[in-house]
């Protein structure tokens, strides 16, 4: 099992990953050719000048009237992207297949960061149930979709604890890193993948069209 | 804790015969038949992009006047408003009844204004005003569309302007105010199809019908400023356009082509449009999108921005300025959709002594007026709800113990004069137009007598 998922279960994934985002990204571009206002009105410049503004925590006026979520969603974020990709464990298993290394952050912060993306899932998941605005538009889709992103972190945490079962631990923790990875192109976390283009679509025709801001 | 839906007060059922009676008729393949068409056909990248990238957040809610003005009801946030409907339709493919689509229409047309305030709160940018345009869409194909809106549709194909403004009344309107005009100023006139004009000048067709001073005052103001401009005799005149907000975008698109061609025809250098937010969105953006033009064929202004011309070009001068505190309205199609707010403020502050800017949200962020994307036009049925839908403008307004609110929007005016009454202000609304009149300084060779 274990050879298993630390072997072709990655490269499943990775290629389940990439293949479902180029193949979203193209059926966008076909898309949007179809649709005869969104390419014309795409400008860089403005697209990218509401970009900026959005990636910037608290550059828009909405991310200031909502401190805690804006805080907590972009630590979620970043450590989402960021940690995966620089945990030592991680880096060591590239290094051991591939031979290629880079930067690693220590055990420690690791550790942390971990908590930190549990409790934003935690947040989340409270805020979904407290806020009737957000509880009103709430499927079981979204609690899964939450779930689905939480797992691999939850798995690591206790595998790197050696709570319970280590090895029974590191392959569940593949199993769900997987799941989450082969997901992100074909449900609503393909935000990863069209965020920019919404964004700077919206920039784009607030900016060049109507002169104004979208922030 | 949430609230789950069904312990949320009743909404009042408003009977409409748009809705009511056309709903009648409609079996639920015709439905599904003209949902997919709508969906398979006509909506592309931006539609499934939006609906997929949604993650029901809920961050858009505080956007929203609707929302925030019935006590954050849920069903009024933008995504609530996208849940009862499309997300419905899709689930079940387009098989719904009768009556939900009447349901949808409600929300699409009656409690949403278009304003797009929630694609500035939405951190993707989802444009929740397109997506309820297109359940409005739906509806106009299924003509469950409220009864006056349609009305207002139904002159637009027929007479080519809002109202049912004949073509002689129209000339007639014109030459009573051009001879109105000329008490007061001596060489005020009104000058009909001249070809390769400065200025086209138009306006909407409630201006002629009900408020025809207003096409008297420019012609006084042209006077002044020794503008070289002209209206059209014929077809093209009125700028608004009420079938864009119906759904009705054929005739949304001949509205707006006959607009720019009389423009056009008459060699005008640009087109200067009266003081209306809603008719210039659908002259510069919507229009021009439907008939796939990027940018307008004669370039179009907005009459704020032409009477901040005016005056910092010393074409007008204020004699005195007006005194009674004034507070702003500032409309979405042209402060959020031309980012005209601080040439607005310019102009007030040239023109007013007394200048109270409202409280926050302003510029971009302001309120929408209530009346917006058509909601007016759903006519008195649905006033009540309006009025309550916007009880946060009216504590805007109120913070700021103004006796006057200046609005350069037609929609605008006619939805804060509702919400004065409905909450008791004790304020009064003026077009910007008025204010300058009263302001403006008339050479003593114009003077009539
Ligand atoms: S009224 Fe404005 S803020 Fe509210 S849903 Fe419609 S477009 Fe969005
Ligand atoms: S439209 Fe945007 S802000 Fe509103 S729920 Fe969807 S993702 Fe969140």
């Amino acid at each position: 099992m274990y050879t298993f998922v630390s072997g072709p279960l990655v490269w499943i994934a990775f290629i389940v990953f990439a293949g479902g985002m180029i193949y979203q990204f193209l059926s966008m571009l076909k898309m949007a050719k179809k649709d005869k206002v969104v390419l014309p009105y795409m400008s860089l410049k403005y697209g990218l000048r509401s970009l900026l503004h959005w990636l910037i925590p608290f550059a828009s006026k909405n991310m200031r009237m909502r401190y805690e979520t804006t805080l907590v969603t972009f630590a979620f974020h970043i450590c989402l992207v960021l940690l995966p990709i620089f945990l030592t464990a991680h880096v060591v298993m590239f290094s051991a297949s591939w031979g290629l290394h880079w930067v690693t952050v220590s055990e420690k912060a690791a550790d942390w960061l971990t908590v930190l993306v549990i409790f934003a899932a935690i947040f989340f998941l409270v805020r979904r149930w407290m806020l009737p605005e957000v509880r009103f538009v709430t499927s079981a889709s979204d609690y899964v979709l939450l779930a689905v992103v939480a797992a691999p972190f939850v798995t690591g945490f206790i595998a790197h604890r050696q709570w319970f079962d280590y090895e029974t631990m590191v392959v569940i923790h593949m199993i769900s890193g997987a799941a989450m990875l082969m997901a992100i192109p074909f449900t609503r976390l393909s935000h990863m993948l069209f965020f920019p283009f919404t964004r700077a679509y919206m920039g784009s025709e607030f900016g060049a069209v109507r002169h104004a801001r979208d922030w | 804790m949430g609230l789950p839906a069904e312990m949320l007060p009743e909404i009042p059922v408003v009977s409409d015969p748009g809705l009511d009676r056309n709903a009648e008729n409609l079996t639920k393949g015709q439905i599904a038949e003209v949902i997919n068409r709508v969906i398979d056909r006509e909506t592309a990248a931006r539609f499934r992009i939006y609906l997929n990238t949604c993650v029901h957040c809920g961050l858009c809610s505080d956007a929203c006047h609707w929302f925030l003005s019935n006590d954050r009801d849920p069903r009024f946030s933008p995504v609530g408003k996208v849940k009862q409907t499309l997300w419905e339709i899709l689930k079940k493919k387009g098989r719904v009844d009768a009556d939900f689509l009447k349901e949808c229409s409600r929300i699409a047309q009656t409690e949403c204004n278009g304003c797009r305030k929630c694609s500035m709160y939405c951190p993707f940018g989802v444009d929740i005003a397109y997506l309820l345009f297109v359940v409005r869409r739906i509806c106009y194909q299924l003509t469950i569309v409220p009864q006056f809106l349609q009305d207002t549709v139904n002159s637009h194909a027929a007479t080519m302007n809002q109202m049912w403004v004949k073509q002689d009344e129209w000339v007639d309107t014109l030459q009573w105010q051009e001879e109105d005009a000329r008490s007061e100023i001596v060489t005020a006139r009104i000058p009909l199809d001249k070809e390769g004009a400065d200025v086209f000048y138009s306006v909407i067709a409630p201006e002629p019908k009900i408020l025809a001073q207003l096409i008297g005052n420019i012609a006084q103001i042209m006077a002044v400023a020794k503008v070289d401009w002209t209206m059209p005799s014929q077809d093209g005149w009125d700028n608004s356009n009420m079938a864009m907000f119906a759904g009705d975008f054929e005739i949304m698109g001949r509205v707006e082509r006959a607009h720019h061609e009389a423009a056009l025809k008459l060699k005008a250098k640009r087109i200067v449009m009266g003081e209306c937010g809603h008719a210039f969105r659908g002259a510069v953006y919507d229009g021009p999108k439907w008939l796939g033009w990027r940018e307008p064929p004669v370039p179009v202004i907005h009459a704020v921005d032409f009477y901040h011309e005016l005056i910092t070009s010393g074409r007008i001068k204020i004699a005195r300025k007006f005194e009674e505190p004034v507070t702003l309205q500032e409309p979405c199609n042209i402060v959020r959709g031309r980012g005209l707010g601080t040439k607005l403020r310019e102009v007030i502050q040239a023109t007013c002594a007394d200048f109270r800017p409202p409280p926050e949200p302003d510029f971009e962020h302001n309120y929408c007026c209530g009346a917006g994307g058509g909601v007016i036009n759903c006519g008195p049925p649905w006033k009540t709800s309006r009025v309550k839908g916007n009880s946060v403008k009216a504590e805007q307004l109120a913070a700021t113990k103004a006796h006057i609110v200046i609005t350069p929007c037609h929609n605008c005016h006619a939805g804060i004069e509702d919400i004065i009454s409905g909450y008791k202000l004790g304020m009064h609304v003026r077009f910007l137009i008025e204010i300058l009149m009263q302001v403006m300084e008339i050479p003593d060779e114009l003077k009539a007598e």
